[in-house]
């Protein structure tokens, strides 16, 4: 908080880890600018959290640099650890204790002292909605309750620079609004963020920039309209009722199409990529109307995330599973 | 009891030391927060307040009048062994409790705090030591009921008290070591047995160390279960006149011994608990 506005909050060059014969890194490169959001995207086993896990001093790289908030990874690590909150993949809160006592006691951590410390605790229960559970033993919370506590645990001291791994997985769609929600207003406050997901639409949804890696490489990053228009732009569909006028209908839609389109006879549907959104939707309707073609469904696609994600690792992303994820690291290492 | 923090160079780099107040503070934080899991698991507490006094009236009744020690009565020469083998046991709650928190995570957590690097695991074996000060009060009235009694000074006797606690904290860390580089709670618990009964037996806790053969006497007299035994019999006034003085050094010193002994384990185990601390993941 201290440094230029120019200054980035988070510079990694070069990150590189292996685990035994598993290269879990392999020379990442990240920049997030301070006050803005980096999403980490990327499949089971790409390094999502060994990333986390480098940036937050937890592990040591075997190669590479990082600055976290003006601190040296390697020869300041006490700094970069004052400066950072993280809520890493797995939920890290003591089950034996109330979730009043967790937040006190990292806060005492944070050497907040002991006031100050059970103030902000009382204050993030209220604000992760965990009020009535504060005096409850861990052990009884739900799992997106523990999730929750776990960020408020990253929160405690307002660090400038919050690194979350997988924030909502495990969430309910209210909890994970709701939290999306949080994000933004730390965000306005000036927090960096660097964000690991599974969810596109999170990405899509919180971050300013995205880095896409798969097996411990960037393989694609910028924004989401960036990332989604190197897929393609937005293409018309459009499926006629009559299988006798697929061929009218391509040809409407060949007035406008900026480049190749593609029928499948047995839906009846065409796809055409286009230029000019709702305009020219209007326009082909009107013509498809005017010769009397009949359509059964039509609309506008844009790409998501999804398909940025399916066009850059060839595999679709998998919602995380333990056990799915093994089998997943063993084929890539083979 | 004094802790021995140990703040390794590279904790906090230029400009990020940890000064000793807050290193002290952190391992405040973390031992206030064992004492209370202490509290909210009433079954561990149960096993260490019950198992002293099984021990006691185990070791008095059934062995107590089979086995002749001259000069004394064996039940008087049992309670330091066992007091000894009690608190040893209790050292090793700390590998238990240190796997725990790797298995379970909150390590990522502490880890990814500007805390000292050291305080999660002084804090925990500095709060390890209730659970001895405990069994220990549990013990020595198990023993009084029994016959048991302090012949020496009041002074001398919490010495003896003292010394025991002693060498449960420098086992501590020992047990500190082994968590970090086995992080499994069953592991720990079994690979404690395989270690602490060859310990106590071969040594002079329930039988006098001439008795044993050969290689196993010498074992037995430079175990340091053994010195901090004869230490204990020795400032409980639990040796009778007229028994013969010990051959090897470290019985005959077992005081001097102990505390050497108890010195060069933490001086050793604290600094590389701390160091494998750092470098351990918990994935
Ligand atoms: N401690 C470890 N020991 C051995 N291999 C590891 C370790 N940590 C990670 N790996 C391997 O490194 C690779 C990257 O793992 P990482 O956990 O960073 O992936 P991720 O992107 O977070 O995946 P996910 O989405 O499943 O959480 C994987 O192949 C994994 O098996
Ligand atoms: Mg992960």
């Amino acid at each position: 908080m201290h440094q230029t506005t120019a200054a980035p909050a988070i510079v990694a060059t070069g990150l590189r880890k292996r685990f035994g014969d598993v290269v879990a890194l392999d020379g990442l490169d990240l920049t997030v600018p301070e006050g803005s959001v980096l999403g980490l995207l990327g499949p089971n086993g790409a390094g999502k959290t060994t990333a986390v896990s480098i940036l937050t001093t937890l592990l040591e790289p075997d190669e590479g640099s990082a600055t976290i908030a003006g601190a040296d990874l390697r020869t300041q690590p006490g700094e970069v650890r004052r400066r950072i909150g993280l809520s890493g993949q797995f939920a890290a809160v003591d089950e034996v204790l109330t979730g009043r006592e967790n937040l006190v006691m990292i806060g005492r951590l944070y050497r907040l002292g002991r006031t100050r410390s059970k103030q902000r605790a009382a204050e993030l229960l209220e604000r992760f909605d965990l009020s009535d559970a504060g005096d409850r033993p861990v052990k009884t919370y739900s799992g997106g309750m523990r999730r929750r506590l776990d960020l408020a645990g990253a929160l405690v001291a307002e660090p400038p620079v919050l690194f979350l791994d997988e924030p909502t997985t495990g969430l309910d769609p209210r909890s994970r609004i709701e939290l999306w929600g949080v994000i933004r207003e730390l965000v306005s406050r000036g927090a960096t963020l660097l964000l690991t997901t599974q969810y596109l639409e999170e990405a899509d949804q919180l971050a300013d920039d995205i880095v896409v890696i798969d097996h411990g490489r960037a393989i694609a990053s910028g924004t989401a309209d960036q990332l989604k228009a190197q897929v393609g732009g937005e293409r018309i569909e459009l499926v006629v009722a009559d299988a006798a006028r697929l061929d009218d209908a391509h040809q409407v839609l060949a007035a406008h199409a900026t480049g190749d389109i593609e029928v499948q006879v047995p839906a009846r549907a065409l796809q055409a990529p286009i230029d000019g959104g709702v305009d020219v939707l209007t326009d082909v309707l009107q013509e498809l109307r005017h010769r009397q073609i009949e359509i059964s469904d039509v609309g506008i696609r844009r790409p998501t995330l999804d398909d940025v994600f399916l066009t850059l690792t060839g595999h679709v992303a998998e919602e995380p599973d333990d056990d799915a994820q093994r089998t997943d690291r063993a084929e890539v290492t083979a | 009891m004094s802790q021995t923090a140990i703040e390794p160079t590279t904790a906090g780099g230029a400009g990020g030391r940890i000064s000793w107040r807050d290193t002290l503070s952190d391992i405040g934080v973390i031992a206030h927060r064992n004492v209370i899991k202490i509290t909210r698991v009433p079954e561990v507490l149960v096993f260490v307040l019950l198992s002293p006094i099984m021990f006691v009236l185990l070791f008095a009744y059934v062995f107590g009048n089979s086995i002749d020690i001259p000069g004394t009565t064996y039940r008087e020469f049992l309670i330091a062994g066992i007091f000894a083998q009690t608190v040893l046991f209790g050292a090793t709650f700390t590998g238990a409790g240190i796997a725990e928190d790797m298995q379970k995570g909150i390590i990522d957590r502490f880890k990814s705090l500007p805390m000292s690097r050291s305080a999660v695991l002084a804090g925990r074996t500095a709060s390890d030591v209730i659970y001895n000060v405990l069994s220990v009060a549990i013990m020595a009235l198990t023993g009084l009921a029994v016959g048991w009694r302090i012949r020496g000074s009041i002074l001398e006797a919490v010495g003896g008290f003292a010394l025991l606690l002693l060498f449960a904290y420098a086992i501590s860390w020992v047990m500190a070591w082994v968590a970090l580089l086995v992080p499994s709670v069953e592991v720990i618990n079994n690979a404690s047995f395989m270690v602490i009964f060859p310990l106590t037996f071969v040594a002079n806790t329930f039988v006098p160390a001439e008795d044993l053969p050969g290689p196993l006497q010498t074992f037995a007299e430079w175990n340091p279960v053994s010195a901090v035994t004869q230490a204990a019999r020795e400032l409980f006034g639990n040796i009778p006149p007229g028994t013969p003085e010990p051959t090897a050094w470290s019985l005959q010193n077992p005081v001097l011994y102990t505390l050497i002994w108890v010195v060069i384990t933490v001086a050793v185990f604290a600094p590389l608990s701390v160091s494998r601390y750092q470098r351990s993941s918990t994935r």
